[in-house]
Formats: C-alpha cells, structure tokens, sequence
C-alpha cells in the first residue's frame, strides 16, 4: 500500500505517463524490488477510481498512452501519509525510507517526518520501559527484546536524519 | 518552537537565547521550558548545541542575548553571589566523565556539596551514606574514585548531585561512557531517586534506551529546540 502512496506523491511534480512512473520509481525506491508494470496500472486504477488521480487523454489507445495527474483529493492523501508516524515495529524502515525521499522530492520537511517518527518510537519505548521497570524478570526480557529493537530503528532514523543534505541533493529534480 | 500547555508554571525557562564562541554560533533562538518534577530528554546531532543549553540553564554560561529564567527570576539579572547560591543550593550535576575529587573518599565526595553549603562533617556524612546507599554503592564509602570502575563512580556522581535533594539536576550524558546494561542500571537508579525527591532532570543523552526513562524530550538541532509538549 505504500506504493500507492509512492506512485501518487510522484505524480505531485507533475503529470506522468505509466512506464515515466515506474521508472521514477524504481530509480527511488525499487532498487532490489522494482515494481511490474501490471502492478503499476492495477494501482493506478485503483487511484482512479478512489479519485485520487485523474487521466489527461492524449490521441492514440492503450494503457502507454495514458497520462496520470494527482487531484486535490490524491495531494491531501499524500500530504497526511507523509506526515502521520508509522505504528513503530519491525522493518518499517522501507516505508519511512519512501516517506523521506517523498518528502524531499516534492520540496517538504523531511526532518520533520523523522521527528515525528522519533517521537512515536519513543513513546513506545517509554511505555516499555515502564513496564519493565514494574514488572518481573519475564517482563523485563520480553520488553528488552523489543526496546532493542526500536532502539535500533531510532538509530538508523538519527543517521538518515544526519545525510538528509546528501539524500536531497540525490533525489531533488 | 512549539506552544507549551498546561503544567503550569515552569520552573526554569530559555527564551530565544542566542549564544556566540567567536566565529561559532552555537545557539540561534533557543527556547525550552522545564516543569517541576519531571524527566526531560535533550536529544540532537553533535554539534548542534545541547550542552551549551544545559550550561545556559544552569547559569554557567550567559546568553549573548535572550533570557533564562528560574521562576520569574532572570539569571543574568542576578548578582555573582545569588547566581552561586542558587547553583550551589537549587542546582545539582552529573557530567560525562569522573568529575568526583580523586583526593577524596567516596563518602568525602558525596558529603562536599552539604560541607560547603555549611553543614557539620557529622550531618553531612551520614546524609552521604545514605544516599550511597540508594545508589547501591554503600561499600564504595571509604574507596577514592580511582579504585572504583566508572559505572560505580557514576553512581556516586549522582548521589553527591542528589544529596543536596535540588530542585533541578542537570545531566550531559550521564552514562555516556558506560556500557548499555551499566548506563541503563545507574539511569534507573537515578530516575527513581530524582522522582523520589521531586526534582526535575534535564538530561542530554543520545541513547534511546536512556531517554525512554524521561517523560518527554526535545531536539536540538542547529542552535533551535523543538520541544513536545507536556502531557496533559
Ligand atoms: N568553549 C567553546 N569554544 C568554542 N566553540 C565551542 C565551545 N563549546 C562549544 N562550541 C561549539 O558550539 C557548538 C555547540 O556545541 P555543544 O558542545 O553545545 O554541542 P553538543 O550538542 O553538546 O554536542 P555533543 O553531542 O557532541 O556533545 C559546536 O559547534 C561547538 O564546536
Ligand atoms: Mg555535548
């Protein structure tokens, strides 16, 4: 679902034909899974039909000829994907990978979605350790496990937030 | 940069300090507000200003401009005698590395800030005994910081902050040079002592683990504080 979000924060540059899209995106995002062109045409008909773009026609048929445009709706969709914290557990890091480069290319505050996401982890690390403090040695292990673990995603969120400059200077258009 | 609500009134204030090293800026419009009682996690990238805040807070470093506030009262409006007495009395520190008196006893060390704020050599060390106590290092009394290892020695750096029982302690990476397990067993036992005698903590830590142990945290970044905003 995140390549929904992925395909239209992309479209927010400006309108796109299908094959333009997959290629902006796997140059962004599809490094070692890089999206089947079925898989961005069933997207972008979903979008279309949840109104979230909308298609300039251009003479000639076929799926290829098809210009997508981002609407209103699709902007707002967008604009509250990138903003909203993911739910923190494991290897979300992918999304919120996408969310930054999203947000830089399409000339918003990225570190403002790493603060957001920081606050969100350590509020569940608080919550945690709280319960650890309280609890018995079982708890205690149990909410270790996970603390190192979101511990662990924090620390990759600081380095990403420290070469924020250098990923910007990489994918702005 | 966000609005504070509720808690009401804060007990130590920064508001839009600016503070210049020569050529280098290193705060550019901080504000940050402190409430009694609670733990207070200064996070940021190096560099980017947290113990130039810290030593602004705690009056010994003065703003270029702005203002810092403890209550209603402007630090730089002070004089040189009352800004001491209130560090000495209101204040306490824990810092990175030893900065216990390597000539003294452990319980020497804990029981100074009582002896120079006037109290008997008696009172003062039997107050320091407990707190090492606390802290779980009673058998460190009669030993010099050069016999203890550094998470020992932590633990007696924050009982002799604690055992003037001040009401606002200031901590730049407390455990920074401690193992995770070690650092995170002395943050325990100085978070529940701090919650314990009421005072405030102002902690900069870039250790997740040690900041999850505070109730909420603001960012440095770049000279400028991002603050949440308290609970409630
Ligand atoms: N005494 C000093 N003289 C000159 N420059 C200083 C001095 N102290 C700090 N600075 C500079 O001011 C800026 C902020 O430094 P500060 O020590 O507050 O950072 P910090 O956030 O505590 O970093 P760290 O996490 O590495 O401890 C830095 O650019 C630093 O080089
Ligand atoms: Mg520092």
């Amino acid at each position: 679902m995140s390549v929904g979000f992925a395909l239209l924060g992309l479209l927010e540059n400006g309108p796109r034909h299908g094959y333009d899209l997959k290629r902006s995106y796997d140059e962004a995002f599809g490094r070692d899974r890089a999206l089947h062109y079925g898989q961005v045409y069933s997207t972008m008909a979903r979008l279309l039909k949840n109104g979230l773009v909308e298609v300039e026609s251009e003479p000639g048929d076929g799926p290829e000829r098809k210009k997508y445009a981002i609407t209103h709706a699709g902007m707002t969709d967008v604009a509250e994907w990138i903003s909203r914290p993911e739910k923190p557990e494991p290897y979300l890091q992918s999304t919120l990978y996408t969310k930054v480069v999203l947000a830089l290319m399409t000339g918003r505050d990225a570190t403002e979605v790493l603060d957001a996401q920081r606050a969100e982890h350590l509020r569940l690390m608080r919550v945690l350790t709280r319960r650890k403090t309280d609890g018995d040695l079982a708890d205690e292990l149990i909410c270790d496990h996970a603390l190192f673990h979101l511990e662990a995603d924090l620390r990759w969120l600081e380095l990403t937030a420290a070469r924020l400059d250098r990923l910007a200077a990489r994918v702005r258009p | 940069m966000t609005t504070t609500v509720g808690r009401g009134t804060p007990l130590l204030t920064a508001d839009d300090v600016h503070l210049s090293f020569g050529e280098t800026t290193a705060l550019r419009g901080a504000s940050l507000h402190v409430y009694a009682g609670e733990v207070l996690a200064l996070m940021g990238p190096s560099g980017s200003g947290k113990s130039t805040l810290l030593h602004c807070l705690a009056g010994i470093l003065t703003p270029g401009s702005g203002s810092i506030r403890y209550g209603d009262r402007d630090l730089a409006r002070m004089s040189d005698t009352e800004r001491s007495t209130l560090r000495r009395g209101a204040f306490g520190f824990v810092f990175q590395f030893g900065q216990l008196v390597p000539e003294l006893t452990c319980l020497e060390n804990v029981a100074l800030p009582l002896r120079l704020a006037g109290a008997g050599r008696r009172e003062a060390q039997r107050r320091a005994a407990t707190w090492l106590d606390r802290l779980e290092v009673a058998d460190l009394a009669g030993k010099r910081p050069g016999q203890v290892s550094g998470g020992q020695g932590q633990r007696v750096a924050v009982a002799r902050a604690l055992v003037t029982e001040p009401a606002v302690i200031f901590a730049d990476e407390p455990t920074g040079a401690l193992d995770s397990l070690n650092g995170e067993l002395v943050m325990k036992l100085f978070i529940a002592a701090a919650r314990d005698t009421g005072a405030a903590v102002v902690l900069v830590t870039h250790e997740p683990r040690v900041a999850a142990y505070s109730d909420r945290e603001a960012v440095v970044r770049d000279g400028r504080v991002r603050e949440q905003e308290p609970a409630r």
